[in-house]
């Protein structure tokens, strides 16, 4: 195994999760991030099926990546993409009834991911199988390290419970913590994911986006009337 | 290039393995004579050949991709259907053990419900049971989307949103020694986001609520969504649905039976005062939202009025006990 993992593979795998992190540095899947955090189980499940989805997808498409004409590109990698998501989202139902209510629609949503469709068509289109399918999983768990995190802390603070066990008791059974019913909308989701970019930044200035343009200031007497 | 070496190899392996096979063998000699395979095969080689972008190479991936993809999707979807027809089913018998309060932890969901749940089938319009139909099979639900078997409700009466209700209604009892035990009752109407299904169960009063759980909503987790809460939902144990004439008059002996009128059961705002007169026609409405509670009021109306269940309701109390 251990050639398998050289220095390629390797980059691919680790590097999304904080240097090149699809959601913190690319902005990349929010509305799924959004969606689904409010607890961390079905997070979990939708960090897995997307993680699954991007590494098969990538794999496919990476392999018959010198056939593919470059008029219907896209419309190939949607298609190869859509029959996994619907495969995914037979196999929960089969397997894990009760979650995949709970996702219901964010499942079938994969297929519009932009996570899924970027490494598609910016890696595996170029890259040989097996590396293709290593970076669908190392941006997946980029992915799914955001997920897990932001759950982790909407469904502590938003309904006192880690994966459905309480671990802060709520006033209305008789504890003490008030829950946070803000942490259980959308909108927490994105305050959370801003302040994991503010500090992904922070920690490495390198993924600071360059200022395009900028506003001309009016000091140092431009006007020149004194 | 490690890589493609490696890979190489398994292949090359799982090459030498299927040519030991004999079935493989026999297989790929049948291939071999046969004369389509033969012209398919120098299509396939000719085509592969040709630039990406020429018209027929294109045309010829989209439909090659669209045969594999489709034969992989409908495949998943063939081989699971059983499992997942067998989870929806599974999921159903829980819910209404669960409303019966029979559910226990770890028992054989199956086994109970076909011992303890008998399903009935009830004219909404009458009250009467209909014998015609096969019980098991019919799915309320789908009857609801069928215009042969549904009416369309009247908008001033449709205060739970429904739209359309099927004509014939799947309720559940519970019977113990003959006697009705509890009368489940399926609900649905419409709270914030979704459409809220559940079941609603009775004493064979027809009157006090045992329990009521939702199977299927998507209100908003936390707020709306805590309709599924056993904590919320255990306060509707005991709760009366329908105004009866004040009991002190019945005591007196002013009037010889306690009347039933329209349904009164509702949500309200904030928690009930339980020594408040009324209140057992009162349950805590959900912190944080309103609509949904105001859904599930309209729902329970709706569901318990002359449109709905009433008419059958008080045919079985006019029957209490007698039946069995």
């Amino acid at each position: 195994m251990s050639e398998i993992l050289n220095d390629e593979t390797k980059k691919v795998l680790i590097e999304p999760l904080i240097e090149n992190n699809p959601i913190t540095l690319q902005v990349l899947g929010i509305c799924s991030a959004l969606a689904v955090t409010s607890q961390m189980s079905t997070s979990l499940i939708m960090a897995l099926a997307l993680t699954m989805v991007t590494a098969f997808s990538s794999a496919a498409i990476s392999a018959i990546r010198n056939h593919i004409p470059s008029s219907i590109r896209i419309i190939v990698q949607m298609t190869i993409i859509a029959s996994l998501v619907i495969v995914v989202d037979q196999l929960l139902k089969a397997f894990a009834y009760e979650i995949s209510k709970q996702l219901s629609v964010f499942v079938g949503l994969i297929i519009t991911n932009c996570i899924v469709m970027g490494r598609a068509e910016g890696y595996a289109m170029k890259n040989p199988p097996l590396e293709s399918f290593i970076d669908g999983i190392g941006n997946g768990l980029g992915y799914s390290l955001i997920l897990i995190i932001v759950s982790f802390v909407r469904e502590l603070l938003g309904s006192g419970k880690l994966l459905g066990i309480e671990i802060l008791p709520l006033i209305k059974d008789g504890g003490w913590y008030q829950p946070n019913g803000l942490m259980l909308l959308p909108p927490s989701a994105f305050f959370l994911i801003g302040l994991l970019i503010w500090a992904v930044r922070q920690w490495k200035p390198g993924q600071r986006e360059q200022v395009e343009f900028k506003i001309m200031s009016i000091a140092h007497g431009e006007g020149g009337h004194h | 290039m490690l890589n493609e070496n490696t890979q190489n190899a398994g292949q090359g392996k799982l090459c030498a393995a299927l040519e030991k096979c004999g079935h493989y063998q026999k297989f790929r000699a049948a291939l071999d004579k046969c004369e389509h395979y033969q012209k398919f095969k120098a299509y396939c080689v000719k085509v592969l050949a040709l630039s990406n972008d020429s018209l027929e190479k294109t045309i010829a991936i989209a439909v090659a991709l669209c045969l594999v993809c489709a034969v992989l999707v409908s495949m998943a979807a063939v081989a699971l259907r059983p499992l997942q027809v067998n989870n929806k089913e599974l999921d159903m018998k829980r819910n209404i053990l669960d409303v019966a309060g029979l559910l226990t932890e770890g028992s054989d969901i199956d086994k109970a419900f076909a011992e303890r749940i008998e399903s009935k089938l009830v004219n909404l319009e009458t009250g009467d049971y209909v014998d015609s139909m096969n019980a098991d099979e019919y799915d309320q639900r789908k009857a609801a989307k069928d215009p042969a078997q549904s009416v369309a409700i009247p908008k001033d009466k449709d205060i739970a949103h429904i739209r359309v209700k099927a004509k014939v209604a799947k309720v559940f009892l519970v019977k113990e020694g003959g006697a009705i035990k509890s009368i489940i009752l399926p609900i649905n109407g419409y709270g914030l986001w979704s459409t809220l299904y559940g079941f609603l169960s009775l004493d064979p009063d027809g009157q006090t609520v045992q329990s009521i759980n939702f199977y299927d909503q998507a209100e908003t987790p936390g707020l709306g969504g805590e309709v599924v809460n056993p904590a919320w939902r255990a306060l509707w144990k005991g709760k009366k649905v329908y105004a009866e004439t004040d009991q002190p008059s019945l005591e007196k002996g002013l009037i010889e039976e306690a009347d039933i009128g329209e349904p009164a059961l509702s949500l309200i705002k904030g928690a009930v005062d339980n020594t408040k007169p009324g209140s057992e026609y009162q349950v805590d409405g959900l912190a944080g939202a309103s609509l949904t509670s105001t859904g599930v009021t309209n729902l329970i109306r709706y569901w318990m009025s002359k449109e709905g269940f009433a008419p059958y309701l008080a045919k079985v109390r006019t029957v209490k006990g007698a039946k069995s």
